[in-house]
């Protein structure tokens, strides 16, 4: 199980491209200290800045799910009041999503995609920091609405409405406007990552040359900039509820309440793949790399992506099968919402058939990616069961439901993000993660995560309601191995913070190309990356890659 | 080609109008919440719109001293073309707010159908578009709408006409005849200015004589939604083009370079797109 070492001619692809030179000139004297990390405008640090801010968020959302996990620990109630804990639970859902997925994505994007493509940076550097900045400034805004009178948002992360209208707590404006703010963030990254990756190649390089981090970013960012403004335009609908008399969501005025979460889950589910289709390209680049062989069918990656995404925009009311959907409506969600599970599976067998006859190493980045393979599959597989109608009917607002999205989301997600951050911290920094660590950070993980949410699944088809501070008693072991299962993957979390001060610290040299099987442009340029990379656009040679 | 690609150095814009949004946000919140916090949205509105112009004239700037090339054009065109139709994904939640309830929700709330429940609640209630009388006699619908042949008809022809007007300026411009250009974007200014004040004319009408308000049910909802949010655009459109105005008398733009000019112009364009839609499904449907 000994990492594999570094290969000793890190360069021996070194005609495929060449990095960029480090040239001084065009860049005056850098502001030192804070003011460096507030006015800068390059990828790297940028990048850095969206890691360090998800990672905190990542605790911050850890920690009320804590409080979540802590109540329901036992049956009845005895921490918290049901008030509160329906503010953890939405703000839980909130800062996970909109604040340590996201942002965790789009940081490896800065980081990586003009490493990936060539670029000098991206194409819009002072917008970059823009995006960037925005978000402290509504995460602070929106964590302050658990301060004010009435509490924080308590509706659930879907806030539907009149939950979220009517009988919101005064804070929910405050909530709608931070959102507007993160949403904002986020379509001018997506426009920025788009305009890097269509314009912004190094010559030579065709748009099937591009690693599949980069295809599955560009296709992600297409997602974000088609549905973020649906999320304006539908919180911009309850601000107007809420403060102008206006009746969207209000039956008694000709609105209707169902066509809140139309309009949310039409953002909402193209949504879900934001977070996940970036993973997919991590994984995609992991995997070659550790089992030494090109990736399994790269055109049909591409295009089983590009299916996911656009299937995404047709399935919305698979979330809605309950409200009374028309019966053609039921039908249409079900089938269309079953399709996906075809190029889904185009991707798992390819990953599954980049494995085959490797000369495969398990180094931890490896191990995340192969937990990613497996459980993400059966996160796939229990919302194919949810895709169901007549059988939703009976899972609906279960704990089943919870189960099946936190396997997509933590070891789906976050596992990959964790394996993205494994595999390109020796770039980042130049060292390699303290392989030991890691491995012992993986398979804490690995059993937090299963212990935590596989009783869920039996809890949930047995009929435990989420959302509920208290249950009845036939659900309360499975309970009890939830909560252990949170406390104990919530604590092995800080070893990875260990892993990551110590990387950045210190640890041994990575050279450039810091894996053996990495092929990609970014293990070209010198680790650590130095600040300014390929200012002369290197040449690339498509003979080394994909076909 | 190569080599050339403008990374700008660092840039205190980008930090400061996120503090600026972030006080008009707030400000904004206090105010609807707690009727109070005025000023601070406006230094908000203000500081936003002060750094957006030093920002602009930072990019002004870099591009007249000759520090972009043809790629970084590349680059604003994907960037605005692609915040463009994000803009067109905003309205599309309008727009599909307003089929959705014309389609689905009222023929609901009349009875039609097997999932026609909510006909218990108001049974006497009868469906018909626009909504004069909303299920709940507690909400006033409007009295009357408008004739789509009146106002609405005459803005239709001063954005069809302002559309046509900007591409004659643009068109003057590219062959440097830069008084022609002058004068039809003024022409085109002019008319934006004359779409607002209609507008203005119809809303105190709306509210006046109509009864059309926000709190009219959903017809009050949905076409003050539409309406307002292009009427912010107009704005917007308006002093976006006012400020190629100023440069073209400024002699900014060249006659082949000169891409904010043409960002406008698709700005507005899509402007225009958007009213002949509100047009035909606000007014004339």
């Amino acid at each position: 199980m000994a990492p594999k070492l570094p290969p000793q001619h890190s360069l021996q692809h070194s005609s495929t491209a060449v990095a960029g030179g480090h040239s001084q000139h065009g860049h005056a004297a850098q502001p030192k200290g804070i003011m460096r990390w507030l006015l800068t405008t390059n990828h790297k640090e940028i990048g850095s800045l969206y890691l360090i801010f998800s990672l905190v968020m990542f605790f911050v959302g850890g920690m009320f799910a804590l409080v979540v996990r802590a109540e329901l620990f036992q049956p009845g109630l005895q921490l918290v009041e049901p008030e509160f804990f329906n503010q953890m639970t939405t703000m839980h859902g909130l800062i996970m999503v909109f604040a340590a997925v996201m942002p965790a994505f789009t940081g490896l994007a800065n980081w990586m995609i003009p490493l990936q493509i060539g670029a000098p940076d991206m194409a819009l550097p002072r917008l970059n920091n823009f995006s960037f900045w925005l978000l402290p400034v509504a995460f602070t805004l929106l964590l302050s609405t658990l301060f004010m009178p009435g509490g924080g948002p308590n509706f659930g992360w879907t806030f539907y409405a009149p939950l979220s209208t009517t009988y919101a707590p005064p804070s929910t404006t405050f909530f709608i406007l931070a959102l507007h703010i993160a949403g904002i963030s986020s379509i001018l990254g997506a426009i920025n990552i788009i305009a890097t990756i269509l314009n912004m190649r190094a010559p030579g390089m065709r748009m099937m040359d591009m690693p599949l981090f980069v295809w599955t970013w560009l296709i992600t960012a297409f997602l974000l900039i088609a549905v973020m403004p649906v999320l304006a335009g539908v919180i911009t609908m309850m601000l107007m509820d809420i403060n102008f008399g206006t009746s969207f969501f209000d039956a008694a005025g000709g609105g209707d309440p169902v066509l809140f979460q139309h309009l949310f889950w039409f953002f909402g589910h193209p949504e879900v793949y934001i977070m996940i289709l970036p993973a997919f390209g991590i994984v995609s680049a992991i995997i070659p790399t550790f089992a030494r062989k090109p990736l399994f069918g790269y055109a049909s990656m591409v295009y089983a992506t590009a299916a996911i995404a656009l299937l995404s925009f047709l399935v919305w009311a698979h979330h809605m099968f309950i409200v009374g959907l028309p019966l053609t409506a039921e039908l249409f969600f079900m089938y269309s919402t079953m399709l996906i599970a075809v190029p889904t599976g185009v991707k798992v067998f390819n990953w599954v058939t980049t494995l085959f006859r490797g000369s495969i190493s398990f180094e931890s980045p490896m191990l995340f990616a192969l937990a990613f393979v497996v459980l993400f599959t059966i996160g796939g597989f229990s919302g194919l069961m949810l895709a169901i109608a007549p059988a939703d009917f009976q899972y609906h607002d279960t704990y089943f439901v919870v189960a099946h999205f936190h396997y997509v989301l933590v070891p789906g997600a976050i596992f990959a993000i964790m394996a993205g951050v494994y595999y390109w911290l020796p770039k980042w920094t130049g060292h390699y993660p303290n392989e030991r660590l890691a491995q012992c950070h993986f398979w804490c993980s690995i059993i937090g995560v299963n212990l935590t949410f596989f009783p869920m699944h039996f809890a949930g088809l047995a009929g435990m309601p989420r959302r509920i501070p208290d249950y009845a008693l036939q659900f309360a072991d499975f309970n009890l191995l939830s909560s252990i299962g949170a406390f104990f993957f919530g604590a092995s979390q800080l070893i990875f913070v260990l892993v990551v001060v110590m990387c950045v610290r210190g640890g041994k040299k990575a050279p450039a190309k810091a894996w053996e099987g990495a092929e990609d442009l970014e293990w070209s340029v010198p680790s650590p990356a130095p600040l300014h990379t390929f200012e002369t656009p290197p040449v690339f040679n498509r003979t080394h890659h994909h076909d | 080609m190569s080599g050339g690609y403008y990374v700008p150095a660092t840039s205190r814009w980008p930090i400061l109008a996120s503090l600026a949004l972030g006080a008009m946000m707030v400000g904004t919140g206090i105010k609807l919440v707690y009727d109070t916090g005025t000023p601070l949205m406006l230094i908000g509105v203000i500081s936003v719109m002060t750094v957006m112009g030093l920002w602009f004239r930072d990019v002004i700037r870099e591009s007249m001293s000759g520090l972009y090339d043809a790629q970084m054009d590349r680059s604003f065109r994907w960037g605005m073309g692609w915040f463009i139709f994000s803009e067109v994904m905003f309205f599309a939640a309008f727009f599909g707010a307003l089929f959705y309830v014309r389609t689905f929700a009222i023929p609901w709330l009349g009875g039609e159908g097997a999932k026609g429940v909510s006909a218990l609640l108001w049974p006497e209630f009868v469906a018909h578009w626009p909504l004069f009388n909303p299920p709940d006699s507690a909400v006033l619908g409007p009295e009357r709408v408008f004739s789509p042949w009146q106002l609405p008809l005459v803005n239709t022809l001063i954005l069809v006409t302002s559309s046509i007007t900007l591409t004659v300026a643009h068109e003057a411009l590219k062959l440097g005849e830069r008084k022609t250009c002058k004068h039809w974007l003024t022409g085109t200014v002019l008319l934006g200015c004359c779409f607002i004040v209609i507008q203005g004319v119809e809303y105190y009408e709306a509210y006046h004589h109509y009864g059309i308000t926000l709190e009219a049910g959903i017809f009050g909802a949905t076409f003050f939604i539409l309406t307002g949010f292009h009427g912010v655009h107009v704005i917007v459109g308006t002093i976006i083009l006012a400020s190629m105005l100023a440069r073209i008398w400024k002699g900014h733009f060249a006659n082949d370079q000169h891409f904010g000019f043409e960002a406008s112009c698709w700005y507005w364009h899509f402007v225009d797109v958007v009213w002949v839609g509100l047009f035909i499904f606000v007014y004339v449907f």
